[in-house]
């Protein structure tokens, strides 16, 4: 029993990573309606930014600064060059530009900085938590915990600034409607900018956690892969969706690759790790056939 | 002036709806066949058929099968390279396990198997759309790659699911020269792309496009959504099985299922958007772009770089290939949405009045 809450409390931790990276592509969804493939692309783009900078001299703080400043910069140059020349395309289109998006960060990255995979040191120690596994014998990464923490605070500015400023409301508006937003005076090009910078910010803190943990190398855009099934959990337009469908899919994920295995072993014989692939995916598969809006997601109306 | 409908009357239904009704098209489809067939095994050299040639046919045939479901029913899917790896591991087997199992035939099961699959993925799109559905795709794309190599039945139990293709030969030649492998796959290809053209100009095509255009008003003016829609993904799966089959057995001689990556799923979409999508010329068009890029870009960049006395490795050259890549995809939604299809239709258009603008 005590095995079962070390794998489930570990995964829940990662999940908070993954919802991490989900929360980029809610922002972005839930603000201009665009599907943002590329936001694996950013999270790498970001890690490999403060990785580079600090090469070059910098100190942790002012690197993640500069990556800031690229992110923004990124976010301006993707307004301008892509987006705005597509304004009230078809979701599908934009989606498709997005993953035109995606390979050119990944080329342009490892161009500027470098390709080779780094460690990367934000100066919170991966130990177990005395404290907690003395009382209950449950090993608890202090680094995972912080990153939880990092996580919720996060999302608590996150969720403030959709409801509480007047951008909040506009991106919206933007979201529901390009043409619409724009003809009530809504700026939807600055808008934009907004959006893809606020949610480079988000893949710059996923960017580092996750690479302070695996190095900073090219894997991390697969990060958001990992993140797909976290967002059909919980909804595309859902900040607590995408945390708590990271929290189940971190959870599912982890306890399914401990016992799915095993189950199969003892049926066909043979090794069967390595589902942490797939199983998510099947998993919000399945869970879409009975809700097929995801945990928190808007009910869609279609009007002919 | 060259390319004018004007005088070419049809006087009957069957010549109404006819595959080509432009006695154009049928000269210029009909040449080009005979180039295919006739002229080019004779005149291309060996690396021309092995490395460009029969991967373009293949990847046409992949992107043909993709075009169907994304370009005409509108069901976007980031799977097909899953699809390919079921045709391909599929005609394996068939031809391994069943004793003098013709080869086309273990093709077509091959194909039947990626269609049932993609019926299976494709079931949720009855319930989701979309995005949504372009997720369940990858779904299928983890989970058949994770199937083939953690099962080694399904690779005769080879290390890490590597197949090796087994000779072929049809109707008693045996498909072993690049040749005889080039004709083989052309005759293939040229036959599937055919029947592709009928079925998107029959009823079930038409079916396709009006739930692609708004399956809210499909259903409503009768459209049966559950079987129209399963039906693009079987078809579209068994074209990319077989398209599977002849990379294994024609192209690579010798596959694993990391082969059959997202990153090839990812190629074949940009085919079909680079070349148009829901266009059976698009397809073609798309994967001879793909194809010939990055050849043309690792012979002209090295260049380049000496030009301008930049510091050029390979790696930097592969990162440039993925920035024009990703550049191109962007480019080409935004200017030409309709693809390198398109531009051929606007050359038919400015040849029907050429050269006189009015």
């Amino acid at each position: 029993m005590q095995f079962f809450f070390e794998i489930l409390i570990g995964g829940l931790l990662s999940g908070v990573m993954y919802s991490l990276v989900a929360l980029g592509f809610v922002l972005i969804f839930k603000a201009s309606g665009v599907f943002n493939f590329a936001q694996g692309a950013m999270v790498y783009f970001a890690a490999l930014s403060v990785v580079g900078l600090m090469e070059r001299g910098l100190p942790l703080w002012a690197a993640a600064i500069g990556a800031f400043v690229v992110m923004i910069l990124m976010s301006m140059a993707t307004e301008r060059f892509v987006l705005r020349k597509l304004v009230n395309q078809s979701p599908i289109t934009l989606f498709m530009a997005t993953i035109g998006l995606s390979f050119f960060l990944e080329g342009l990255a490892p161009l500027l900085w470098g390709n080779e995979v780094r460690p990367l040191s934000l100066g919170i120690v991966d130990e177990p938590i005395v404290s907690i596994m003395d009382s209950t014998g449950v090993l608890v990464s202090s680094f995972d915990l912080a990153a939880a923490g990092i996580a919720a605070v996060l999302v608590a500015l996150l969720a403030l600034f959709f409801k509480a400023t007047s951008i909040g409301r506009a991106l919206r508006a933007v979201a529901d409607d390009h043409q619409a937003a724009l003809s009530l005076g809504i700026p939807l090009q600055r808008i934009w900018v907004v959006v893809w910078s606020v949610s480079g910010f988000v893949a710059l803190v996923a960017g580092m956690l996750w690479g302070s943990r695996n190095g900073v190398q090219f894997a991390l855009t697969m990060t958001a892969l990992k993140a797909l099934p976290v967002l059909i959990l919980g909804g595309f337009t859902s900040i607590p969706g995408a945390i708590v469908g990271g929290l189940i899919i971190g959870a599912a994920e982890k306890l399914a690759e401990i016992y799915v295995p095993q189950l199969l072993q003892s049926q066909f014989g043979g090794n069967f790790g390595g589902i942490e692939g797939w199983f998510p995916y099947v998993f919000a598969l399945l869970f879409l056939l009975v809700r097929p809006e995801g945990l928190f997601g808007e009910r869609h109306i279609d009007r002919v | 002036m060259f390319y004018r409908e004007a005088g070419q009357f049809k006087t009957s239904y069957v010549a109404d709806s006819q595959i080509f009704p432009i006695r154009q098209d049928r000269i210029a489809v009909c040449s080009l066949l005979v180039v295919a067939f006739g002229i080019l095994p004779w005149i291309a050299s060996e690396y021309w058929l092995t490395a460009i040639l029969v991967p373009f046919l293949v990847f046409s045939l992949a992107a043909l099968g993709l075009n169907l479901l994304t370009g005409y029913a509108g069901q976007l899917s980031l799977g097909t390279a899953a699809f390919m790896a079921v045709g391909a591991y599929a005609s394996y087997n068939f031809q391994l396990r069943i004793e003098g199992m013709p080869i086309l035939a273990s093709f077509a099961l091959g194909g039947v198997c990626a269609a049932l699959v993609g019926i299976a993925f494709g079931l949720p799109s009855l319930r989701i759309k979309g995005f949504y559905l372009a997720v369940a795709t990858l779904a299928a794309q983890f989970f058949v790659l994770w199937v083939l190599t953690k099962f080694p039945w399904l690779s005769n139990n080879s290390s890490s699911g590597v197949i090796t293709a087994q000779k072929i030969s049809v109707f008693g030649v045996d498909v072993d020269t690049p040749v005889r492998k080039y004709l083989f796959v052309l005759g293939v290809v040229t036959l599937m792309a055919l029947i592709a053209k009928n079925l998107v100009r029959s009823h079930i095509g038409r079916a396709w496009m009006a739930v692609r255009d708004m399956d809210v008003a499909a259903e409503v003016i009768g459209i049966p959504l559950m079987r129209v829609k399963l039906l693009a993904f079987a078809v579209s799966s068994f074209y990319c099985g077989v398209a599977g089959a002849l990379y294994a057995y024609c192209y690579l001689g010798s596959v694993e299922p990391d082969g059959f990556s997202l990153d090839l799923s990812f190629r074949i979409l940009f085919m079909i958007i680079i070349g148009g999508v829901g266009s059976i010329l698009g397809s073609f068009l798309g994967a001879a772009f793909i194809l010939l890029l990055p050849i043309f870009l690792d012979s002209t960049l090295p260049t380049i770089a000496t030009v301008l006395h930049l510091p050029f490795t390979n790696a930097t050259v592969s990162h440039i290939q993925l920035m024009v890549f990703g550049g191109l995809i962007i480019f080409f939604l935004i200017a030409e949405p309709h693809g390198l299809a398109r531009l051929w239709q606007i050359a038919k258009e400015k040849l029907r009045i050429w050269p006189f603008p009015h």
